[in-house]
């Protein structure tokens, strides 16, 4: 049960091919099948409308009250799309090739190339949806770039892309539903995968105001709950994104990939202290235009404003002519690290550095004074102007940061500091999206598949959109298309009631263990413990203790929980309770999977593994492989490795300078 | 920014469930940093509860980053706290002082049951945008993004209206419990752009319609849903879809 | 809502226009020629019965839409909103609308019964051979009494603060959403709501602070 599935042939014509023979189902049977969808962002609600056009019978799945909360709302900057706008050199093996690089090369080709074939298409269909992307003054669509590349091919609606777009596939969604061809539940969490005859078949889900537990049946199951980061507790995810979906797939026998793969996003709006609950990403956008500085003395007290430009260390720049400040994350987010750590870190917290927006005003200013023939301009016409400019291109993020921290970012640098936002591992999947559960597939952040070892920017949102609008509706209908006689089966089957039975057990056990420590309280220690030995730069030792500490987190929590509230009522405690006991048991894999990879790859830094200069160093000799975890019981699990082949982008030394 | 702490009182709208009566209980809670949210506010006094063995207060909340429309406080008499263009989940403690009292309500209307606590249940927004909110185009369909223009201003002002959260503050804030602000951010967003045009007479008539049904009131266009809004959606779509409803009651042909 | 609102408007720009004739100092002369004209003359007197149609149809729709609304929150909130967001003339135009109406009761039953279903003895006047009611004697007369102006004020102030909210609302409500249109309206609609109902209330008070001859 371990075949990536990649067709024969070459890398650009793989996908074609694939969709010229690949199976069909005739209308008539697909009126027949169902399907389950789990989530509704991005990936789940462009699967669901997609599937629920072609006639499947679609249900699907959120927690939150309305599909349109999914966390994909939040995504800000943008969406790639290999259209050559721009006229700038982009193409579609282009993007293929910055995501491979982008990634480290731990991304397999085949998978990526198509999210860069399918991209395209992507913004035809948002914009046929009326998804409001920027326009230029001619009506035409207009690009900005965006970090780990040198073309302008990110598209965009504000600082709210994210949101833009998944109103558009929420409404094709919502059309649906109102056809009959999909049914949402809302406040409704997936609780276990039912498998008969090692297929999957259907779901327990847990109603989220009454508590009782649903039986649902599905000729095969999606899940497209999202990613894994908060499992840091504090990161840019929603309070409400977990692991449980992907992680109840990953225990029915769903390998999980590369668990340890985790985007530390470099901008972010720093922690304040014990209280902070998340955190808010800061638009990468923002580093086309600010400057990334910190002091060159350590410890500088002074203001910002008061220590002068030869006594600035903009460390980016310096260190990465080439790229400077729009390098990908993970560089970013470690340069940032080492500065703080080395004592150069600014704010009370030390754990900060200044992105500072006064070049570009003065900048724009100056273009804006030429604009309106104004002579001779002095220092505050030149700055009003380019504030005005700033504020139209940032002026929500701007808000948001003064929201915040109560500080103005027109006049004061803004302090930022990287945090969790994306994790590129997830479920194993294959070329058709397909765990190693037949019938079980993964979309979006929720499998491993495209993003290699980093994410770039702007690429999250392509592959929710193109899993879900692009790849699911071909590459299901191969399963489904054996499934055509298999009649819907009665969820009074065993196989559902022992599902069921299994679910009840453990809310009871986690209900009545009756200690004295609140499910929030657990979290915040495991987030802790990840943060410190399984963050930004890891190694042996540190991985081998949190290992240690988070296996006695897991038996304190399973004896000293206190969940309020009971189970046959609306009891958010309880929901809780049983995502951090899966956050758990998801922390103690990623720290295995650290562990065996001794390489420094993308977000994954060794601290035994670098270049003499601090720069990553991977190993493509023993580690260009996807490690996919079998499950095998309380703390144990076979590795089992997927080797990367690469036939078109042979990985080198990944330079930035 | 001069940080400090605040001690505080809470007057918190408890609600067992749907069928309960509830009321208010009044909570007070020490040294809270003028740095926090006001959701990390309402978490130290939940820890607090769940540690007295009592139930937490349930609220909605996801993103805390202002963009999901899940958070949902009436806040001191006004839907979202003090701030404008700001959702309960951006609100931060230095708009309160020390020993300031704070009531907390959920979103009056009969639209949206009290599921519990401050939780209440806003799924008839689904069901507006189900009616018509939405434009007909199956995945595949689509012709080439730069082949139809659209001028600037318009795709804007298209932005502007689409960047509704759907959290119901101006339903909340409404004298009369009307959603007309909401379905008019979508009617208007859709209206905006050239895509919206073949289904923009029956979209509009039909999310009234089914607005009615749901037992939303009407617009008498105070103003208030506008005030409160977080994303500070303008009136002027209200206007804009009744000429939306206006043109399409007298043309439609059907 | 809207519709008859406006139609309202409308109505009161010609009454206004036509009782400013009281200032035209020639001891009601116009102003009693001009009366006379509305009050013999058949279109009018048919406009007259479009008027009352339009103020009924304007209360019951009020009135039913005020019942309706009212029943969308059963539950009120413990501190309500007040002003933060909207002004207390948009929240209370039923009240408002509600003096307006108590106040058009007096109106009508001093000046319009009479001069509709008869004068008082020797209340006309003969103009180029033509007898009209002495409306303006009737207007003199009335507001005599102090009592009897201060209620024509406050419906006037209930009128300006009616009209401050509803003459933009009702364009809002026809589909106006144009900016430039919107802010025209805005501005007609301010500068209205004051200038006609102060109109409204100089009349009496001219007549009771005797400015007019």
């Amino acid at each position: 049960m371990f075949n990536s599935n990649i067709p024969e042939g070459p890398l650009e014509k793989k996908w074609e091919e694939y969709k010229g023979h690949v199976k069909l189902v005739n209308p008539a049977n697909k009126r027949s099948i169902e399907i389950i969808i789990i989530g509704t962002g991005l990936a789940g609600a462009s699967a669901a409308a997609s599937l629920g056009e072609l006639g499947y019978k679609v249900k699907t799945f959120c927690f939150q009250d309305s599909p349109r909360r999914a966390h994909s709302i939040a995504a800000q900057g943008g969406i790639n799309a290999a259209k050559n706008y721009q006229n700038d050199g982009d193409s579609v093996f282009r993007l293929f090739y910055d995501t491979i690089k982008g990634g480290d090369y731990r991304a397999r080709e085949a998978n990526v190339h198509r999210l860069a074939e399918v991209s395209a298409s992507i913004i035809d269909q948002c914009v046929a949806q009326g998804v409001p992307f920027a326009r230029e003054y001619g009506g035409l669509l207009s690009n900005r770039s965006f970090g780990g590349t040198q073309v302008q091919r990110t598209f965009y609606a504000a600082g709210q892309t994210g949101q833009q777009l998944l109103i558009g596939a929420y409404q094709s969604l919502e059309r649906q539903i109102a056809l009959g061809n999909v049914e949402n539940y809302s406040r409704h969490e997936m609780l276990e995968i039912v498998k008969i005859d090692g297929k999957a078949r259907g779901i327990i889900a847990r109603n989220l105001i009454t508590g009782e537990l649903e039986r649902h049946f599905g000729h095969a199951v999606l899940i497209c709950s999202g990613g894994y980061g908060n499992v840091f507790y504090l990161s840019t995810n929603a309070m409400g994104s977990n692991v449980t979906a992907a992680w109840k797939a990953h225990k029915q026998g769903a390998y999980f990939g590369n668990p340890c793969f985790t985007q530390i996003h470099p901008t972010c709006i720093p922690v304040t202290g014990d209280h902070q609950s998340k955190l808010t990403l800061m638009s990468e956008s923002l580093r086309n235009d600010g400057r990334i500085w910190v002091p060159k003395k350590q410890n500088d007290t002074r203001k910002p404003n008061e220590i002068p430009e030869e006594e600035r260390d903009y460390y980016l720049e310096r260190r990465y002519p080439a790229f400077g400040n729009l390098v990908p994350r993970d560089v970013a987010s470690r340069a940032a690290k080492e500065r703080c750590d080395a004592g150069y870190g600014v704010g009370s917290s030390k754990q900060a550095v200044y992105l500072d927006y006064e070049s570009a005003i003065e900048r724009y200013g100056k273009i804006e004074c030429r604009k309106h023939g104004i002579d001779q301009p002095s220092a505050a016409v030149i700055r009003e102007h380019g504030v005005a400019v700033v504020k139209e291109k940032y002026g929500n993020l701007f808000d948001m940061y003064a929201k915040i921290t109560g500080e103005d970012p027109y006049s004061v640098p803004m302090r930022i500091y990287p945090a969790v936002h994306y994790t590129m591992g997830g479920l194993w999947v294959d070329y058709e999206l397909m765990t190693s559960v037949p019938g079980l597939y993964s979309l979006g952040e929720a499998n491993f598949s495209d993003h290699g070892a980093n994410r770039l920017g702007a690429s999250a949102l392509m592959q929710g959109l193109a899993d879900g609008y692009f790849v699911i509706p071909y590459t299901i209908g191969n399963y489904l298309a054996n499934e055509i006689r298999t009649k819907p089966i009665p969820t009074s089957d065993p196989a559902f009631v022992a599902a069921e039975k299994a679910v009840a057990d453990r809310l009871s056990t986690l209900k009545n263990i009756n200690g004295s420590q609140s499910p929030e309280s657990f979290h915040k220690r495991l987030g802790k413990i990840m943060w410190d030995k399984c963050g930004m730069a890891r190694n042996e030792a540190g991985l081998k203790e949190a290992i240690e500490e988070i296996r006695a987190l897991k038996a304190e929590f399973w004896r000293d929980l206190r969940v309020t509230g009971d189970i046959n009522e609306f009891n958010p405690e309880l929901d809780k309770a049983g995502r951090v006991a899966d956050f758990i048991e998801l922390g103690e894999l990623m720290c295995q999977d650290a562990l065996q990879r001794r390489e420094s790859c993308g977000g994954h830094f060794r601290e035994e593994m670098q270049t003499p200069d601090g720069e990553a160093q991977r190993d493509d000799e023993n580690f260009s492989f996807v490690a996919a975890w079998e499950y095998k019981g309380d703390s144990q699990w076979e590795l089992h490795k997927e080797k990367l082949e690469f036939e078109v982008a042979h990985p080198t030394q990944r330079s930035y300078k | 920014m001069e940080h400090y702490t605040m001690n505080l009182t809470l007057k918190v709208w408890r609600q067992k469930n749907k069928k309960d009566k509830g009321g208010f209980e009044t909570y007070t809670v020490n040294g809270i940093s003028s740095e926090m949210s006001f959701l990390e506010m309402i978490d130290v006094l939940n820890e607090r509860l769940v540690h007295e063995g009592k139930d937490p207060i349930a609220f909605d909340h996801d993103c805390r980053e202002g963009i999901c429309g899940m958070c949902s406080m009436y806040i001191n008499g006004r839907p979202h706290g003090p701030w404008e263009g700001t959702t309960t989940c951006q609100l931060h403690m230095r708009a309160f002082k020390d020993g300031d009292t704070i009531v907390v309500e959920p979103w009056r209307a009969n639209a949206f049951p009290v599921v519990k606590d401050l939780v209440v249940d806003r799924s008839a927004f689904d069901r507006i945008i189900q009616a018509g909110g939405y434009i007909s185009v199956n995945t595949g369909n689509a012709v080439d993004a730069n082949a139809t223009l659209i001028p600037k201003d318009d795709a804007d002002a298209a932005f502007a209206a689409a960047a509704c959260i759907g959290c119901g503050a101006c339903v909340a804030a409404c004298k009369n419990s009307s959603a007309l602000l909401f379905l008019s951010a979508k009617v208007s967003h859709l209206a905006l752009v050239p895509q919206g045009n073949p289904e923009r007479k029956s979209r509009a008539l039909d999310m009234i319609a089914q607005m009615d049904k749901e037992g939303f009131g009407s617009c008498t266009a105070t103003g208030a849903c506008e005030a409160v809004c977080p994303k500070e959606i303008s009136i002027t779509n209200i206007a804009r879809l009744n000429a939306e409803y206006g043109r399409a009651g007298l043309t439609i042909d059907k | 809502m809207g519709l008859t609102g406006i139609f309202l408007i409308l109505f009161l720009i010609v009454h206004v226009c036509l009782n400013a004739c009281i200032w035209a100092m020639d001891g009601g002369e116009t102003f009693n020629i001009a009366a006379n004209f509305m009050g013999a003359m058949y279109v009018p007197r048919v406009l007259e019965i479009g008027l009352f149609a339009g103020f009924i149809l304007h209360i019951v729709q009020a009135y039913m839409l005020e019942n309706q609304n009212r029943r969308k929150r059963s539950i009120s909130y413990q501190v309500p909103m007040g002003n933060k967001g909207s002004k207390w003339y948009s929240r209370y135009m039923g009240w408002l609308g509600t003096f307006v109406l108590l106040f058009l009761v007096v109106h009508i039953k001093n000046f319009w019964t009479p001069s509709r279903f008869g004068m008082p003895d020797g209340y006309t006047q003969t103009y180029n051979g033509v007898e009209v009611h002495d409306l303006y004697r009737l207007m003199k007369e009335t507001f005599e009494n102090v009592w009897i102006v201060v209620i024509y004020l406050v419906g006037c102030l209930a009128l300006a603060y009616h009209l401050m909210h509803g003459f933009q609302s009702a364009f809002r409500s026809l589909g106006v959403y144009n900016k430039r249109y919107l802010a025209l309206i805005k501005g007609v609609g301010v500068g209205f709501a004051i200038i006609v109902p102060l109109a409204f209330a100089m009349m009496p008070i001219s007549f009771l602070l005797k400015w007019l001859n």
